[in-house]
């Protein structure tokens, strides 16, 4: 029964977390609200005189956007679980190499690491889902109803994230994964306009993209806008970018702690 | 009694490299046993073969009568770890670092909370116990890494490198910690490249040098078996060592001549000071004292443990 030394993880997790939730807690409310306004409301007002876009005729910016940073913003945060937390563990502080000394040992550190990525990634997302809802951007439904596509997209980053973390020895590499890697995905995944604005070669690399398929499945749940594949297909990518993440992380965890 | 670690022909290779090479001991319960020897002897490669954290590459292993390959769990549930970098979660406190892990161990919350109180006052750490880790002294952190080690009530602390970084002072507040343990009757091995560590530590020790044992026994009795009861260290002037050497050689039963000094091992220092003084020579400075573990060291290996 392998349960018990998994919470045992989650458990310590949340610890450190009751340390650091005020500031975690505020900045995962206000940079929502500072971006919804911002691009939303005041960007937005310009983009409403426009024609719109197309399929999305008659739709407010702010619609259009709110469901799309949702998951862009549960990708960021999926980002960072996955790579300074995880270089603290194994090499800042080696909290990992104690967890691993003890009984729970590193299978069950990797899945507390990623049940506790789940909770914040949840966490994060019905922060956002409330503001949006407050400030009228989205339903409140249509909130509660992101919540788990901002998970999955959380867990989807994460994962493969904390797999190339695993055996870094520095930032270098992980700094070069946010600039070229995160902030791109973050800008021109569809979340701010949609993927067909792109040069068609771009529009192919953004579909392989996670946030991608993530900002799809939000609209379709948020708007009711049908996307141009199936529902399945889009959970189905992003919980085998999830799965392949979690066997690479094993992997190298292992391989890393257990020399 | 059977013992509480057994190895035969114990090897660990990383790649190509022999860090550990076919080494046999045992321990028993209740007693203080040693790995000396230089970095890179292969002694926490030992320490984390016997933790059930790094895997044996072949020979035998048995932990409480346990194969760590098949029950590293069992055997982790048992054992105290005290890594030689602490490992401490910076950003906590002194007390939640002790909770989490009495937590890790599956130990009840009520138990942990009066465990956390014993084991504050054990490290004396007691004003501390709500500051955060970071900003705590070496010396403080380390204690606070035994204590954490020893959340469970392990039947066996494994200490790697205790004291190394520490100064003189916390080191000697260290040793009194563990003696206090010992006496307590908890199991410990422990690994040093201090001589002075494992003779004031250790009931039992062996000598590590290149993944291999080169000698196993009491502190004392290593001693008695491979020095002389005294030591004479004699220093010359730069260029003068080297010519003394023959000489130097008549007034003891063996001589190391080391890049700054030499050594006369001899069982009475004092004559061969005379002795050496009446043959013309003229050091620069002369020391009378006991033969240590880093005589023996250096008598094993020809080479000295600290470099």
């Amino acid at each position: 029964m392998p349960l018990p030394g998994v919470l045992r993880v989650v458990e310590a997790d949340a610890v450190v977390y009751r340390r650091v939730w005020k500031g975690s807690a505020f900045s995962s409310f206000v940079t929502p609200a500072l971006f919804l306004v911002a691009m939303g409301l005041g960007l937005g007002s310009l983009v409403d005189r426009g024609a719109g876009a197309p399929g999305f005729e008659g739709l407010s910016y702010v619609a259009f956007l709110a469901p799309g940073l949702l998951v862009a913003s549960a990708m960021q945060s999926g980002a960072a679980q996955g790579s300074f937390k995880v270089m603290a563990g194994m090499k800042w502080d080696r909290t990992y190499h104690s967890v691993v000394a003890s009984p729970v040992g590193t299978g069950r550190l990797v899945g507390g690491h990623f049940i506790w990525t789940a909770i914040r990634m949840l966490m994060v997302s019905v922060i956002f889902g409330g503001v949006a809802a407050a400030l009228g951007a989205i339903s409140p439904v249509a909130a509660l109803a992101l919540a788990p596509v901002g998970m999955l997209i959380g867990l989807a980053t994460a994962a493969p994230m904390t797999a190339f973390t695993a055996n870094r020895e520095n930032t270098e590499a992980l700094t070069a994964v946010f600039r070229f890697g995160i902030t791109p995905m973050y800008l021109f995944s569809g979340t701010f306009f949609p993927i067909t604005q792109l040069p068609e070669w771009l529009q192919s690399v953004a579909t392989v993209t996670p946030l991608w398929h993530a900002v799809e499945l939000a609209r379709r749940i948020a708007l009711g806008h049908s996307s141009a594949l199936p529902a399945w297909l889009h959970v189905g990518y992003l919980v085998l970018l999830f799965a392949v993440g979690v066997v690479l992380t094993q992997r190298l965890f292992s391989r890393r702690l257990n020399v | 009694m059977q013992p509480l670690v057994e190895a035969a022909d114990l090897t660990k290779r990383f790649g190509d490299f022999t860090a550990v090479d076919q080494i046999g001991f045992s321990v028993a319960p209740g007693e203080v046993f040693g790995f000396l020897g230089p970095n890179g002897a292969g002694k926490s490669s030992t320490m984390r073969m016997i933790g059930a954290v790094s895997p044996v590459t072949s020979g035998r292993l048995r932990v409480f009568g346990l194969d760590p390959a098949a029950d590293g769990r069992r055997i982790r549930s048992r054992l105290g770890v005290v890594p030689q970098d602490d490992s401490l979660d910076l950003e906590l406190s002194v007390e939640e670092n002790l909770y989490i892990y009495g937590r890790y161990y599956d130990i009840p919350r009520r138990q942990i909370r009066a465990r956390i109180e014993e084991l504050i006052d054990f490290a004396q750490l007691g004003e501390r116990r709500t500051s955060r880790v970071d900003p705590l002294s070496g010396g403080m952190k380390r204690r606070l890494t035994i204590a954490r080690g020893l959340i469970n009530r392990p039947d066996l602390l494994l200490l790697d490198e205790p004291t190394t970084g520490l100064d003189p002072q916390a080191r000697h507040v260290l040793w009194d910690r563990l003696y206090r343990l010992k006496q307590d009757g908890v199991t410990q091995i422990i690994t040093t490249h201090y001589m002075d560590e494992a003779e004031q530590l250790c009931d039992r020790l062996v000598i590590m040098d290149r993944g291999r044992i080169v000698a196993e026994g009491s502190p004392r009795g290593l001693i008695e078996a491979h020095s002389t009861r005294e030591v004479l260290e004699v220093r010359f002037p730069v260029g003068e060592l080297e010519p003394a050497g023959p000489a130097l050689r008549q007034v003891a039963d063996r001589v190391e001549l080391l890049a700054d000094r030499a050594l006369l091992y001899t069982s009475n220092a004092d004559s061969a000071l005379a002795e050496t003084h009446r043959l013309g020579l003229r050091p620069e400075s002369a020391l009378v004292r006991r033969s240590t573990l880093e005589d023996v060291f250096l008598k094993l290996t020809g080479r000295t443990l600290v470099d």
